[in-house]
């Protein structure tokens, strides 16, 4: 009846099934976790969580007066083009700081208590998670506030692009954090590389600028990205719902295209998640001692 | 014979100090070179087991690897060698509020706090307003705990960590902080967990409470185990050790980080005198100047007698005076001198906590005298009112 526990020298292993349980037990740490980096971000302001709310809602109007009144832009509706692909990309983004410093940022707990350090990382991209629902509604309510179509069957996207998008960015996350242990500039190298990631991605320009330009196999190889895929996923559930102008912005129509590479990278992010979640395993077992 | 809840066999720890390990990307593209790194071994061979339901006191000096031992088993830290076995659930208290957010409320710290310890949002709703009965915080509970006094975020620390429900409680040198009032509730609370059938391992430096809730006890020394078993055993090794101990200090290299500016004695009247009654009052004012910042330094003074034997030693090591900076000055304040007649010598140091690191050393060099007491030579003074009645 007792749990009993061995503990030797050898640097713990991933045992898949029997962590997801243990991770499991410990899930209201992780809820615990998130709010606490929620409440601490917006405690000392009025405004509280709208805050998350206010930056894309900024983008929306800069945009739209912007680009209806003054620069006409080539993209029809580009401020929901913009949206669509900006949300998923900060949840990542943000999702991937938070991760990538969440060991270190958590040293007093880690050097102190034990208890399961995934919980740590994971609870970074959850609050951003949450960050994301909100600036979610912000964009829904201006697609209802200018009548664009809210339901149709690109909407069927949404929760597959979501799902890929949490499992690369944990993935990417566990071994972000475990890194930075170890090598505490991480964190700039990360933010380099997610700069100029975000410009290999289709957020800020639509795909067939990229397709126009490079040529078939140049797009071919610029479709590797998975964040490219990831955020095509969320275009085509939004973006391209709008009208039929805006679904010819984007690279195919039909949503079996996306669906496809969806769980194409699904199957690929969660290949990765189990390599770096070993990583992170393996040397958890030595974070408290290198804070 | 009960089972044991706890088994260690053969533990040792190394800590691996690299002095020149890159810990950035940068530096290790930049140097090709590999690291150089020096072992530290913080625990050696340590065996010991404690039955179910028994209370273990863990004594040493600083630095002789208590706290590693406790992280060990707590499974905080991976042992070099050997193995730990544990039966059921382990809360390990190795500082009270640890992952505290100074910007949540004392509720929200709670309910966060008590989930990384293992307990259910829903036993923590249970047990939240004993918690706070205990912590006696229920005015403050809902203010952040930035707000808070050191004892306040001790306090509620300490009333979660008790109130976790683990089969095992590993607790570090908390008890040495808050006030007295709380110290003599926490014992209580130690107690009923003790009659709850729990096991406890608990580091203290205060020898009366090993006495007064131990089973058994563990002596380290420099990481490996000087005596264990029979509490009274463990504590006469450990005064012994702690006696010896002041005889290394002085054939350290002093770093000169900080100095002894200046040492004076000081009479009840705070006058300079150097010589007192027995059971007078004597001050010891010791001036220190950092040279540079200096991390967490203790001041010890130690006095001896005529011949040189040990007396008695006392330092700054409780009050964790942080880092200094500039200048400061402490004064060991001795109300009563229970010393006989003769002369006596003061040693007075600093040095960090592990006392590996000394920083400046006065050996013997200032002197006082006991004079004016008793005509025959006696060990010590005790002050006695002799009252006589006719029957
Ligand atoms: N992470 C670490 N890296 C290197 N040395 C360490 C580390 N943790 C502790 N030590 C060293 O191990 C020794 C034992 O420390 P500790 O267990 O904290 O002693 P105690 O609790 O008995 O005062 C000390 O000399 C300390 O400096
Ligand atoms: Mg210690």
């Amino acid at each position: 009846m007792h749990d009993v526990l061995v503990r030797t020298n050898e640097p713990p292993r991933l045992r898949l099934f029997q962590r997801l349980g243990e991770l499991w037990q410990s899930r209201e740490i992780l809820a615990n976790l998130a709010s606490k980096e929620l409440r601490v971000k917006y405690k000392s302001s009025a405004l509280g969580v709208a805050w998350s709310m206010l930056n894309p809602l900024l983008y929306l109007v800069v945009f739209y007066v912007v680009f209806t009144y003054f620069i006409p832009a080539r993209t029809p509706s580009f401020p929901v083009y913009l949206l669509s692909g900006l949300l998923p990309w900060t949840l990542f983004s943000t999702g991937m700081a938070g991760a990538t410093t969440s060991i270190v940022g958590g040293a007093n707990l880690v050097a102190k208590v034990a208890f399961p350090h995934e919980m740590l990382p994971l609870a970074s991209i959850r609050a951003q998670l949450v960050n994301f629902f909100f600036q979610f509604l912000v964009l829904v309510a201006f697609l209802v506030i200018f009548g664009y179509p809210l339901i149709h069957r690109g909407v069927l996207l949404l929760p597959l692009a979501l799902g890929v998008l949490l499992l690369f960015t944990a993935a990417l996350g566990f071994a972000a954090a475990a890194w930075n242990v170890r090598y505490r500039d991480t964190g700039h190298l990360v933010e380099l590389a997610l700069l100029a990631w975000f410009w290999s991605t289709p957020i800020v320009y639509p795909t067939s600028f990229v397709s126009e330009r490079l040529g078939e196999t140049g797009f071919n190889l610029y479709l590797l990205n998975p964040m490219a895929n990831i955020v095509m996923g969320f275009q085509r559930a939004i973006y391209g719902g709008v009208s039929d102008r805006t679904l010819a912005q984007l690279p195919a129509p039909g949503l079996t295209w996306y669906g496809l590479r969806l769980i194409a990278l699904g199957l690929v992010s969660t290949a990765l998640l189990y390599v770096t979640w070993r990583l992170f395993f393996r040397r958890s077992g030595d974070f408290a001692e290198e804070l | 014979m009960p089972q044991a809840a706890i088994t260690v066999e053969g533990i040792s720890k190394r800590f691996r100090l690299f002095h020149e390990r890159p810990t950035s990307v940068k530096e290790r593209l930049l140097r090709l070179r590999g690291s150089r790194a020096e072992d530290f071994w913080a625990l050696r061979d340590v065996a010991f087991e404690v039955p179910e339901g028994n209370t273990w006191g863990l004594v040493g000096a600083n630095g002789s690897g208590k706290t590693t031992l406790l992280k060990i088993i707590g499974g905080i830290l991976r042992p070099t060698e050997g193995r730990v076995v544990t039966q059921g659930r382990i809360a390990a208290l190795l500082e009270l509020g640890a992952g505290f957010h100074p910007e949540l409320t004392g509720r929200e710290n709670v309910y966060l706090n008590a989930s990384i310890l293992g307990l259910s949002r829903h036993e923590t709703d249970l047990y939240f307003d004993e918690i706070v009965a205990f912590a006696e915080l229920e005015e403050f509970i809902d203010s952040q705990v930035k707000y808070y006094s050191s004892g306040m975020f001790v306090r509620l620390g300490f009333a979660v960590a008790v109130h976790v429900d683990p089969s095992i409680l590993l607790i570090d040198e908390v008890l040495a902080v808050g006030d007295e009032a709380f110290q003599r509730k926490c014992l209580r609370r130690i107690r009923e967990i003790q009659a709850e059938g729990r096991t406890i391992v608990f580091v203290t430096h205060a020898i009366q409470q090993v006495q007064a809730i131990c089973d058994g006890a563990v002596m380290l020394d420099h990481g490996q185990i000087r005596a264990m078993g029979d509490v009274a055993d463990v504590i006469k090794e450990y005064r012994l050790v702690m006696l010896r101990r002041h005889i290394g200090f002085a054939r350290r290299d002093l770093t000169r980080a900080a100095e002894i500016a200046g040492v004076e004695l000081l009479d009840g009247e705070g006058a300079v005198s150097s010589v007192v009654p027995p059971g007078g009052e004597l001050t010891v004012q010791v001036d220190v100047r950092a040279n540079r910042p200096v991390d967490d330094p203790v001041i010890s003074m130690v006095i001896y007698d005529g011949d040189g034997q040990f007396v008695f030693r006392t330092g700054t090591a409780e009050m964790r005076l942080g880092r200094l900076e500039g200048k400061l000055r402490v004064g060991f304040e001795m109300s009563s001198l229970p010393l006989a007649d003769g002369r006596y010598s003061l040693t007075v140091g600093i040095h960090d906590r592990s006392e590996r690191v000394v920083h400046d050393w006065h050996d013997q060099r200032y002197v006082f005298d006991v004079a004016g007491g008793l005509m025959e030579e006696t060990q010590i003074f005790i002050p006695v009112e002799t009252r006589v009645e006719r029957l």
